[in-house]
């Protein structure tokens, strides 16, 4: 089996990611970083190549990370369904965040995708151009996916923002802080000029025969049908992790925690990024450098960029206030609502539930190949449910990568 | 490495920009769908981040590859099972 070898392991090429590996790189650290995807970029950068440190970085795309196997290392499975090892010293988990989406009516229906998720398709090369996309759910990234599509020739139909505009005008008071934050909602608000944006509305169903044709919204005068190709649908974003609680690192308020230089509770592993808290570019970037420096063993650096980062979680702290789910959204299911798209479990088999374990084992929610990475953000929002483990394998796994544990583990 | 890439979906000859993913060449021969679920729905693409497992499609014979991870290279042959 091929083994790697880094002093510094970073998962996670998105910003916090390659802003960790440039750091340690610099410093002379042999680092490797590990994605699944196959381009580096994670969310927002995405096939980006000139994002690439020029830096002595090892790229290992299209590879999971499967299982950690001893004390200081991990099974990877690549895209060629070989198993692989990943020794290393010091590891970074900048894992990023996916996003939530919430179940109502006809969400299984093809056409209906994230918003972030068709931004990441569209960019993978699926044709947008005069397709009709209606984008629904909450965030500033709703306004960003729709400039993208829009560039890219999409007509955008409507764009449905839950949070009332009470909220959404405190929010844009923190706008008028940073220079750089205001110039993007400016550049935003031109790209968008025509395009119907509405506060305090959602999607009540999506409708069609076999695929998507329209989306019915709640608005605040009513409900209205908008015929669509697309209904892309996001309500904000949920860290990733499954890694982060398989290696034991501590977990708080729903993220890794960690200390002021990016340290995990368990000694050498680092977190930064979405998946230390949900703050954007600017503040994952900056967590990623601190942690690069952390793991190069460079505290003092370390320590002088320590001091940007309140205004970074300041940020974060209005965006999380400003865009908090409004809990008529989870009236949107009805009796029959899939919630579980992997085993197809509706709502009302849920609803009979009181823990997410007791569902899990009574329908088989969250045992499908997502492992629950979909329904179980919904079920947290729709029941309070919460889920504190993850078992390996933390990916769906190949036969082959199942029988190397022998191999890794003696 | 050629600017497009020609491959198949379903049978149907599809030629794509070098650099996209199995999940374009599936849009781009007509498919909304990539799988039946276990109950019979049809299934479309949801996350394009390789979180939600329902781009699956059959790649070169091999099932459950996520459609939208996996790059499109010359004469591959893709199955949806929508």
């Amino acid at each position: 089996m091929a083994e790697h070898r880094g002093e510094v392991v970073v998962i996670g090429a998105g910003p916090a990611g390659i802003a960790a590996a440039e750091r340690a790189a610099a410093y002379g650290r042999s680092v490797i970083v590990l994605d699944d995807n196959p381009e580096v970029g994670g969310q927002i950068w995405r096939g980006e190549r000139e994002r690439l440190t020029r830096g002595d970085v090892r790229w290992i795309l299209g590879a999971r990370v499967v299982d950690v196997v001893g004390e200081r290392a991990l099974l990877v499975e690549g895209t060629g369904g070989g198993a692989e090892r990943v020794v290393f010293e010091h590891l970074v988990l900048a894992t990023g965040a996916r996003e939530r989406f919430l179940p109502f009516p006809g969400w299984t229906l093809p056409g209906v995708t994230g918003a972030g998720g068709l931004q990441a398709m569209v960019k993978g090369g699926l044709p947008i151009e005069g397709k009709r996309v209606v984008i629904a759910g909450s965030g500033p990234l709703l306004l960003a996916v729709a400039a993208y599509l829009r560039g890219r020739g999409a007509r955008i139909a409507y764009i449905a923002e839950q949070a009332p505009w009470r909220r959404l005008a405190g929010f844009s008071l923190h706008l008028l802080c940073s220079v750089e934050k205001l110039r993007q909602a400016l550049a935003l608000r031109v790209a968008l000029a025509g395009v119907p944006y509405a506060a305090s509305t959602w999607p009540l169903a999506a409708e069609g025969e076999g695929n998507l044709e329209r989306a019915v919204l709640r608005t605040s005068r009513g409900t209205v049908r908008i015929g669509c190709d697309y209904l892309a649908c996001g309500f904000g974003l949920v860290p990733n992790l499954e890694l982060a609680r398989l290696l034991n690192c501590d977990v708080r308020d729903g993220f890794v925690a960690v200390d002021e230089h990016q340290r995990t509770s368990c000694a050498g592993i680092f977190a930064a990024g979405e998946v230390t808290g949900i703050g954007g570019l600017d503040l994952s970037l900056l967590e990623g450098e601190i942690a690069g420096c952390a793991a190069a063993g460079h505290e003092s650096d370390a320590h002088r960029l320590v001091a940007q980062r309140p205004a970074a979680r300041r940020f974060a702290s209005a965006l999380a206030e400003a865009f908090a789910l409004r809990g008529e959204l989870k009236a949107l299911p009805d009796a029959q609502t899939i919630v579980c798209r992997c085993e197809d479990v509706t709502y009302e088999r849920l609803a009979e539930h009181t823990t997410s374990r007791s569902a899990k084992l009574h329908t088989r929610c969250g045992m499908g190949p997502c492992q629950g990475r979909v329904c179980g953000a919904a079920a947290e929002f729709l029941f309070g449910w919460t889920s504190d483990y993850a078992r390996p394998p933390v990916f769906p796994t190949r036969i082959a990568t199942l029988t190397a544990y022998h191999e890794v583990t003696t | 490495m050629p600017d497009t890439i020609a491959l198949r979906v379903d049978g149907r000859a599809v030629d794509i920009s070098a650099g996209s993913t199995v999940l374009a060449a599936v849009a781009i021969a007509g498919q909304q769908s990539c799988r039946r679920s276990v109950s019979g729905e049809s299934r479309g693409p949801l996350c394009g981040m390789g979180i939600c497992f329902e781009c699956r499609v059959t790649i070169d014979g091999v099932q459950h590859r996520r459609a939208c991870q996996m790059l499109c290279a010359p004469g591959m042959e893709v199955r949806t099972d929508g």
